[in-house]
């Protein structure tokens, strides 16, 4: 398998370039049905970068001018109606942000000492049920994940609708992808690490908080950005628990708590009114702009990682 | 580990992996006989253990209030609940039912699939054969930036900006195909019809089918390439002989993955889908409108003010919680299946 390898002449993915020497001898059906082949892979990915064109020319066109405004960036939406220019979207990006931040603030403790457990500790059935639950989490739909906030916190406690039972159902749904990319992460760490650190007669819990977590740290940072990056583009659990509110506020227990992505659902209705449409759009742009910044900077850490995937 | 969805359908190994057919017991050195049984290792082992408990405790928790709040109206209900298409909540007793909800859930997501999947396989045999070296890396992450866009926005770009564009497409459509009942002509604006909000559900699944596909297709045994290069195959050849069977479990699982986010998706769906209105009669046509669970609930969210008729709405809900259940298993099923053969 090795020499096999070794006489590739190619280097991988050159091979589009690359003519092969099997090209030389084929009939021509088959020469022809490579050729359309490579036609259809290279239209395809062109295809796909259409929507992406689309949709960023789209919110840049039609809001960006609003993002290079002072005041989008530190005013709120108290008072301004819905024909009117003016006023910014700072209460939405802060409680977008406020909301991301408490949720990671539960999310990450769990999912990290989960994952912890699933590579470190668990063995048997314990675990398989623990992954298996994980994998469960994974594939709830966050319209679901906000019933059950909505089961527990209204119907049965009767507490109102507060912004912090956002926060609870953005954990549920934050918490597999930080098990997930840690479990990865951890597992990537050699044992060797381990060994010698049980060799110099350090117990296990050190080995994991001193050597096993430091190894695998910029990998689970890159996983909390990307839980992050995935719960604040979420709506479908503010619909149901956190409407829209148009003045700045921080208090997570009391009251409404505008966000981003309320924002655009709630102004979607004014879409005919220029002013509104405007602030939507903008909305929409701040938000991608967000969660892309959130993605790009954990690629970025991923990057300085100390165990290689 | 795909970057962009959490889970992974190849097998990375693990540590204990690089042993080949080593059972539990073997990996002596990280196990629990590792633990000296000191304060310190109880306190942090019973930390870690006691994650996992959480993790345990909430997804049973979540199912448990789901079905516990769903009993009373399903049992108030005077409509079959399979069956039924009605939806009326908002008097004593209850008549729902999931039929139509269930029909449009499934055809929109299945619809998209249908669109995506196959798209999907092409971009990432073309990521990982085609694209000469200084596009392969830059092409993916772009592929991936598509899943940061908030699926509140695929819904606003979809209803004020892509909307009017699908209009001559699903009139074409129609009259070619309008003798097949899925397709038949319906008065609903093409904007906001079923057809319409599955091609955004496909673009909206493509990077995450795409993530995990390239995954599996990038770990083809060169040792297999080689070989039907040896045979004459061209490259197209190639890829049908050794990249597509190789990663074929990793298409289905991927697949699987996708349709289980298509399934529960919301504010798209609630954004760009007209309902019809109560009583509407059947109809087969996806140039129609209609409601999924998802976006019946959210739709309805300003209306849980009493607990029967909220009981109706967690009741849908427990029904896309099972159905993106079932399918997220066979994914997993899937992918365990790969791994247990291959080794």
């Amino acid at each position: 398998m090795s020499t096999a390898a070794s006489l590739d002449p190619t280097p991988k993915g050159a091979g589009g370039t690359t003519p092969q020497l099997s090209q030389l001898g084929q009939s021509g059906s088959r020469a022809a049905k490579n050729k359309i082949a490579t036609a259809v892979m290279w239209l395809a990915f062109l295809v796909a970068l259409v929507p992406l064109i689309w949709i960023i020319a789209t919110v840049l066109m039609k809001g960006g001018s609003l993002l290079l405004d002072a005041g989008w960036w530190t005013q709120s939406q108290r008072g301004i109606g819905r024909k009117e220019v003016g006023g910014g979207a700072a209460h939405a990006i802060q409680g977008t942000l406020i909301q991301a931040f408490v949720t990671a603030l539960i999310a990450v403790p769990i999912g990290v000492m989960t994952a912890v457990y699933l590579v470190e500790y668990g063995r048997g059935k314990a675990a398989r049920v623990v992954s298996f639950m994980v994998d469960i989490l994974t594939g709830v739909p966050s319209i679901v994940a906000a019933l059950f906030v909505y089961a527990v916190w209204v119907t049965t406690f009767g507490f109102d609708r507060i912004p912090f039972a956002v926060c609870l159902a953005l954990v549920l749904l934050m918490i597999p992808v930080v098990v997930r990319s840690t479990e990865e992460m951890l597992k990537l760490v050699p044992n060797e690490l381990r060994e010698a650190s049980y060799a110099l007669g350090v117990p296990k819990w050190k080995t994991i908080l001193k050597i096993v977590l430091p190894t695998a740290f910029s990998g689970i940072i890159t996983g909390i950005l990307l839980g992050l990056a995935r719960v604040m583009g979420e709506t479908a659990p503010l619909i149901i628990l956190g409407p829209y509110f148009r003045s700045l506020t921080t208090n997570l227990f009391d009251g409404l708590m505008g966000t981003l992505p309320t924002m655009i659902f709630a102004g979607r209705d004014n879409m005919s009114v220029d002013a509104s449409a405007q602030r939507v759009w903008a909305a929409a742009c701040t938000l991608i702009i967000l969660i892309m910044i959130l993605n790009l900077l954990g690629r970025l850490v991923g990057r300085f990682s100390k165990v290689k995937n | 580990m795909s970057s962009i969805t959490g889970v992974s359908v190849a097998d990375t190994p693990g540590p204990d992996d690089v042993t080949p057919a080593g059972g539990p017991e073997q990996r002596t050195p990280t196990g629990d006989g590792a633990s000296t049984g000191r304060r310190g290792d109880m306190i942090f082992g019973g930390l870690a253990r006691g994650a996992g408990l959480v993790v345990v405790t909430l997804v049973t928790l979540v199912g448990a209030f789901l079905i516990v709040q769903a009993v009373p109206a399903l049992l108030d209900n005077e409509s079959n609940f399979l069956t039924s298409q009605d939806w009326n909540v908002d008097s004593s007793p209850l008549h729902f039912g999931i039929a139509r909800l269930l029909w449009v859930t499934v055809i929109s997501s299945v619809l998209a699939m249908l669109i995506a999947v196959p798209l999907s396989v092409c971009i990432a045999l073309f990521l990982t054969q085609y694209a000469p070296k200084w596009l392969a890396k830059p092409g993916a992450a772009l592929i991936d930036l598509l899943a940061a866009v908030p699926s509140i926005v695929y819904g606003l770009w979809g209803v004020f900006t892509v909307g009017q564009y699908f209009e001559p497409v699903a009139s074409v459509i129609q009259s070619v195909l309008g003798w097949f009942p899925l397709f038949s002509e319906t008065n609903t604006s093409a904007a906001s019809t079923i057809a319409f909000v599955s091609v955004i559900l496909a673009i909206m699944v493509l990077p995450i089918i795409t993530a995990l596909t390239r995954e599996v297709f990038a770990q083809t045994p060169q040792s297999h390439k080689d070989a039907a290069t040896a045979l004459g195959a061209t490259k197209w050849e190639v890829i049908r002989t050794a990249v597509l069977p190789f990663g074929k479990p990793g298409i289905i699982s991927a697949s699987m993955l996708g349709l289980g986010r298509a399934l529960g998706e919301t504010v798209a769906v609630m954004m760009i889908v007209s309902s019809l209105p109560d009583g509407a009669p059947w109809d087969w046509s996806v140039f129609t409108g209609g409601e999924t669970f998802a976006s019946k609930i959210a739709n309805n969210a300003g209306e849980f003010d009493n607990p029967s008729k909220t009981g109706a709405f967690i009741a849908a809900g427990l029904v896309l919680f099972l159905l993106t259940f079932v399918v997220n298993a066979i994914a997993r099923i899937v992918i365990e299946r790969r791994k247990a053969f291959s080794e």
